[in-house]
């Protein structure tokens, strides 16, 4: 007790605390609050630059575990190259548009660096036996948020089922429209390889 | 000397034959000469139309009238099997997989579908618009034999 008390008493009369909780004798009002706006303009902007940048194809290959696994098999599928030309990449798909699910996910992703550091996937038979577990997160959090990235993209809304195969449209009819199941639970593995589906429902 | 004459006669004859029927048989090796590089040609677009086609006999496995592009189909995971395995045919309303694929060699029914039919690509098909490169004669069964006569 006596040392926190101690401690504080040597905060309080630190010439540094002293002078930042002095009240100002000559900035103007203005200033103050115009200097905490550009001050908070410029914080806001450089952090969004950083998830900006994270967000980007480039950085998530930046590591091998992520270039040399999932994204050489992503290369092969229809989210990679099609007809029209229109691109899906992985923040796309993994990273949420909506601001507070995109900090969430960015908040895991500090495990990712940490996984890096310490080499969890960092050869590719630690990835394949790696690769059932982070799939059922993917999985998970995609059935949480009702496939919210495939929806980002793909709307339910505009789907025209008459343009669909017959096979798509009854199944988009029967379990999808009607709310029964979300993307994910039908379309798995449409961007990479599978693991080992034995005992994932629907599956065997 | 006659006989000279004659088997050179017969020789010439079976290089003629021989020339004409070549020209008949449509050219099945690449490119003359075949260190040239051409362009390959477009491929073939599938036909994903969902209506199931006629066997040409009872025993063929019956072709792919759907899209398959990207299905899993390794060791891991098996696509196909999660709408025609027989658990789950009711959501996907497929066909299901006939007793032969659930069958051993011997005949005997197993408890799931037998490894030899795991592989389903190897003997069912996507077919394409592609048109043949040489007719097909073949006729179905059913214009070779009459029927018996049945009923009145
Ligand atoms: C620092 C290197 C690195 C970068 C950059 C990186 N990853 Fe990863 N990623 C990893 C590692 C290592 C793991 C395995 C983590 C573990 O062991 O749980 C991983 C796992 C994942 C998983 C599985 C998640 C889970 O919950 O298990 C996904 C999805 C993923 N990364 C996507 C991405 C995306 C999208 C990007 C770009 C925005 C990206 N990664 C950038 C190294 C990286
Ligand atoms: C960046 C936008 C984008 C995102 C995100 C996205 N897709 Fe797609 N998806 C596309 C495009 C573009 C195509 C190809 C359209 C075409 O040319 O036929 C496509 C095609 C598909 C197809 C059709 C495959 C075929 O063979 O015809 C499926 C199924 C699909 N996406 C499912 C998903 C699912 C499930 C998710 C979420 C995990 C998802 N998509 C996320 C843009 C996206
Ligand atoms: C009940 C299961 C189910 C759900 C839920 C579902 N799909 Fe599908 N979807 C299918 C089936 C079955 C097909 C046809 C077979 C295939 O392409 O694998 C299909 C085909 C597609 C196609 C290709 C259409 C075509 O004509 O070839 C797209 C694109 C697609 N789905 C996107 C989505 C998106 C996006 C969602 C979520 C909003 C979704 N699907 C939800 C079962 C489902
Ligand atoms: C079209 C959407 C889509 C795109 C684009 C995509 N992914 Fe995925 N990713 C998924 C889905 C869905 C899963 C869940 C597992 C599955 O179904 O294959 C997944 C799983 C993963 C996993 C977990 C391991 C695994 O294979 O299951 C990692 C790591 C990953 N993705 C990284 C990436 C990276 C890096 C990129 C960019 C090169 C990328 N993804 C692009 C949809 C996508
Ligand atoms: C999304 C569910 C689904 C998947 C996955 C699927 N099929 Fe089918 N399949 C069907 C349906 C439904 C039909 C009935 C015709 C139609 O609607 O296309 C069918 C028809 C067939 C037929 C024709 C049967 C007949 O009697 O004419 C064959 C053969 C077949 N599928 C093989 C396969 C193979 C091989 C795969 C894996 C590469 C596969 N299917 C994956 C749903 C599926
Ligand atoms: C060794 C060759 C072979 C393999 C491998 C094989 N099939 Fe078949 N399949 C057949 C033959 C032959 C028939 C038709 C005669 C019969 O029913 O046995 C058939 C019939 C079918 C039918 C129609 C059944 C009916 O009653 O109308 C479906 C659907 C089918 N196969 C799907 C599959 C699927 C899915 C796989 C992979 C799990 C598969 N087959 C693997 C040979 C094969």
């Amino acid at each position: 007790m006596a040392a926190i008390a101690k401690a504080w008493s040597w905060f309080r009369v630190n010439p540094w605390v002293l002078t930042a909780t002095r009240p100002p004798v000559t900035l103007s009002l203005a200033f103050l609050t115009l200097g905490g706006f550009v001050a908070g303009v410029l914080f806001w902007g450089g952090f969004n630059t950083v998830l900006e940048h994270t967000n980007t194809e480039a950085f998530c290959t930046s590591c091998h575990e992520m270039k040399s696994n999932v994204f050489e098999e992503l290369k092969g599928t229809i989210h990679y190259a099609n007809r029209s030309g229109v691109r899906a990449t992985c923040p796309d798909c993994h990273v949420p548009h909506r601001w507070t699910d995109k900090i969430a996910r960015k908040m895991q992703a500090s495990k990712e660096v940490w996984g890096h550091i310490f080499g969890s996937i960092d050869t590719r038979d630690k990835f394949l036996d790696l690769r059932r577990h982070l799939a059922e997160h993917e999985w998970a959090r995609m059935k949480a948020n009702d496939s919210l990235e495939c929806r980002n993209c793909h709307s339910a809304q505009s789907m025209d089922v008459s343009k669909q195969n017959p096979r798509a449209a009854a199944a988009h009819e029967k379990d999808l429209f009607s709310g029964g199941k979300t993307c994910i639970d039908c379309h798995k593995g449409i961007a990479h390889k599978l693991p080992n589906m034995q005992g994932v429902p629907g599956w065997q | 000397m006659r006989r000279l004459v004659l088997s050179a006669w017969a020789g010439a004859a079976c290089l003629v034959a021989g020339a004409l029927l070549a020209q008949e048989a449509p050219r099945l090796t690449g490119p003359e000469p075949f260190t040239k590089e051409t362009p390959a040609p477009p491929m073939q677009r599938q036909v994903t139309d969902d209506v199931r086609r006629k066997r040409n006999y009872p025993d063929q496995p019956p072709l792919i009238p759907h899209a398959i592009e990207g299905y899993a189909l390794d060791l891991n995971a098996n696509k196909c099997l999660a709408c025609h395995a027989r658990k789950f045919t009711e959501q996907s309303q497929a066909p299901m997989i006939s007793v032969t694929h659930y069958q051993d060699r011997e005949g005997n029914t197993l408890g799931g579908v037998s490894p030899r039919r795991y592989s389903c690509l190897a003997c069912h098909v996507p077919q394409t618009g592609a048109k043949p490169l040489v007719p097909n004669t073949f006729v179905d069964m059913d214009a070779l034999v009459e029927r018996e006569p049945r009923g009145r």
